[in-house]
């Protein structure tokens, strides 16, 4: 991933305009398509649209600490889990509250918030776990940390389980307010774009990165390797819980069954395809996976090839997606974009277009 | 009912519980001591065995001889599932491997829902699998005691088999140093292999005893017997077969301890608290109780 910086270096940096119109181009087309789809797109479409957009802030969150670190998270659901029920606790109007979750206690029984405030302290509610989990156990390494988040993951679900006054235990937990809009969507999968950027290209991601490499070489120059961790276990789950906020008002009905295995699964798939710590691979993969597991969802109900009948076969899709993960890891583990990034200022660099067109000189 | 009894009564549900969680982890251990991979798709392979058991029972074989091909077909499965799936990656990194075995877990029980349907369903054990007896007051189901009796005799024979036969002493090798023993002309796909069939039937035994147990079977029933089992190769110190079996046994008593001590409400938590130990096991005794394994902290 070096050899992509240095070779970067070398070539004129872009003019700020450039570098200006490589940013506003995805921002505009994502406009543009959010606009028509709103306008044109069935319900079926408008709905894999929000749907894609929240993988997206998923998959880039966990890409900013699974990635930017290389220790494996398995437990990100969890924090999706807090995000969601804390802002769907806070968010339930009064009258609901009353019939739903009789046994809260008065002071939450009795407020009510708006959807920003109740989106920020859910992924502060995520933060807080993350930051209070982190410092033990980021503090393992390899498949180590892996396990212990995953064991985190079932506390996660022991909890919810059996938090019956708050969460209504197993079973559903309605009644959610529908505030969730592809606008809220897509702001904050720009936002958590954008702060992946930023943190990668802050002296934080730089220090994240160099452990990441190389413990012991990182810790010569003075990196502090489980700050750095933490820094990114944080930011992470606090953009994880925000989207379990946002997920769990688009969904309105959900039980802890929805945080558990198959969903951390969904995700991993998507940041192992795009490629652990590239930001562009992360929506790639994303969009990619979303696109290909509707399809064969759709496919799953049974559909006829000329003459042949194909039965339907529920739960084809989620095997053949296994497959093609098993496929991915065993042929290209560093995922589509194996840690490079997309980058559209080269569009505007009339340099780029030339050596598209310009025939190989022998 | 007396001290005595009710402490008796315990201890047998602890060792029953506990023979299943050793059975599920000394295979998770032989793999992982051979190939650093958590083989997350284990438990499936219980819901394998138990499926197969099922179908052959209701086709009216006699329980021995439908254990007997469940335990086959669970070994079975366990090497298909090396050669398709973990073969081609080994010696990746450590967290490529335990994706890959996710992987495997998403297939098998899908594939179960397809073929066999979703829904649990029930479990015809035998009369001697089924019945509960009363010794003075203590109530004890048949299955618990046969249970410990089973692990019991296979824990010997594994002994025997890893300490006394050459493939049990190359599989301790290539646990020690898979690259040096195969410079001693060990096969280490055979070794390998090996690992996984004995790992698997062990599952699949312990697939038989839970279905026996709970009365039922369904695809997902594996799930949360490899949590715990991979709980239990933690504490014992991951990748040695007597810490498998020694944290198995722990995690058992640990268990129905927190089940009978925590007070009322609170004993639904008793899986939180089991997985909370496992993250302190991790990070004050990472090698476990007898783990040998180089220590991996930052």
């Amino acid at each position: 991933m070096d050899d992509s910086l240095s070779r970067s270096a070398s070539i004129t940096q872009p003019a700020p305009w450039q570098r200006y119109a490589g940013v506003a181009t995805p921002l505009l087309l994502l406009l543009l398509v959010t606009f028509y789809l709103q306008w044109a797109g069935s319900a079926y479409i408008q709905r894999v649209w929000i749907i894609l957009g929240l993988d997206i802030i998923l998959v880039t969150s966990l890409n900013l600490f699974n990635g930017f670190t290389g220790v494996f998270s398995l437990g990100h659901v969890g924090f999706m889990a807090i995000g969601a029920y804390v802002s769907a606790i806070l968010t339930l109007p009064l009258e609901k509250k009353a019939t739903n979750l009789p046994d809260l206690p008065a002071w939450l029984a009795h407020t009510q918030l708006g959807f920003l405030p109740a989106i920020l302290i859910g992924g502060l509610a995520a933060t807080l776990v993350a930051l209070v989990i982190g410092r033990p156990v980021l503090r393992l390494s390899g498949h180590y940390v892996a396990v212990a988040t995953l064991a985190f993951l079932v506390i996660v679900r022991v909890i919810l389980i059996n938090a019956t006054p708050y969460t209504r235990g197993s079973r559903t937990f309605s009644g959610t307010p529908a505030y969730t809009t592809v606008w809220w969507v897509y702001a904050w999968a720009v936002v958590t774009v954008y702060v992946a950027w930023r943190v990668l290209r802050s002296p934080y991601g730089r220090a994240m990165l160099a452990q990441r490499e190389d413990r012991a070489a990182a810790r010569s120059i003075g990196v502090r390797v489980l700050r750095s961790r933490m820094w990114a276990f944080g930011i992470s789950a606090f953009l994880t819980g925000v989207a379990g906020a946002l997920w769990g008002h688009y969904i309105l009905s959900f039980s802890p069954n929805a945080f558990y295995f198959a969903e951390t699964f969904s995700i991993i798939t998507m940041l192992v395809v795009g490629g652990m710590g590239s930001i562009s691979g992360s929506v790639i993969g994303t969009i990619l996976v979303v696109l290909l597991s509707e399809v064969l969802r759709n496919l799953e109900g049974g559909f006829s090839l000329g003459v042949v009948q194909i039965p339907s076969l529920y739960g084809m899709s989620q095997i053949l997606m296994a497959i093609l993960f098993i496929i991915i890891l065993i042929f290209r583990r560093e995922g589509l974009m194996g840690g490079h990034e997309i980058d559209l200022t080269r569009l505007y660099v009339p340099d780029f277009w030339q050596s598209l067109f310009r025939r190989k000189e022998v | 009912m007396s001290f005595f009894e009710y402490g008796t009564q315990q201890l047998i549900n602890a060792l029953s519980i506990g023979s299943l969680y050793a059975l599920m982890a000394i295979g998770l251990a032989m793999v992982f001591s051979i190939l650093r991979l958590i083989n997350f798709a284990h438990g499936d392979l219980m819901m394998v065995a138990s499926y197969t058991a099922l179908f052959l029972l209701i086709g009216g074989s006699p329980f021995l001889g439908a254990a007997i091909a469940a335990v086959v077909i669970a070994a079975i499965a366990g090497l298909a599932m090396e050669r398709v799936a973990y073969r081609p990656i080994r010696g990746a990194p450590d967290v490529a491997m335990l994706l890959t075995s996710f992987a495997v877990t998403i297939i098998l029980e899908n594939a179960a829902v397809l073929t066999v349907g979703a829904r649990s369903r029930a479990f015809p054990a035998p009369p001697f699998l089924s019945t509960v007896f009363t010794l003075g007051n203590l109530t004890v189901s048949s299955v618990n005691v046969v249970a410990i009796i089973t692990t019991a005799i296979l824990l010997v024979l594994l002994t025997l088999f890893v300490r006394r036969t050459d493939t049990g002493i190359s599989m301790r090798a290539a646990a020690e140093d898979l690259v040096a023993a195969q410079l001693m002309g060990i096969n280490i796909n055979r070794v390998i292999a090996y690992a996984f069939a004995i790992g698997s039937g062990l599952a699949g035994v312990a697939g038989l005893l839970c279905a026996a147990k709970v009365g039922k079977v369904d695809p997902f029933m594996g799930f949360s017997p490899v949590l715990k089992a991979f709980i239990a190769a933690v504490i014992g110190g991951f990748g040695t077969i007597p810490g498998a079996v020694v944290g198995g046994y722990v995690l058992g008593f640990l268990e129905i301890f927190l089940q009978a001590t925590l007070p009322g409400q609170s004993s639904a938590y008793r899986d939180a608290f089991v997985f909370g130990i496992l993250i302190l096991v991790l990070l004050i005794r990472p090698n476990g109780i007898l783990g040998v394994q180089e220590r991996e902290e930052i």
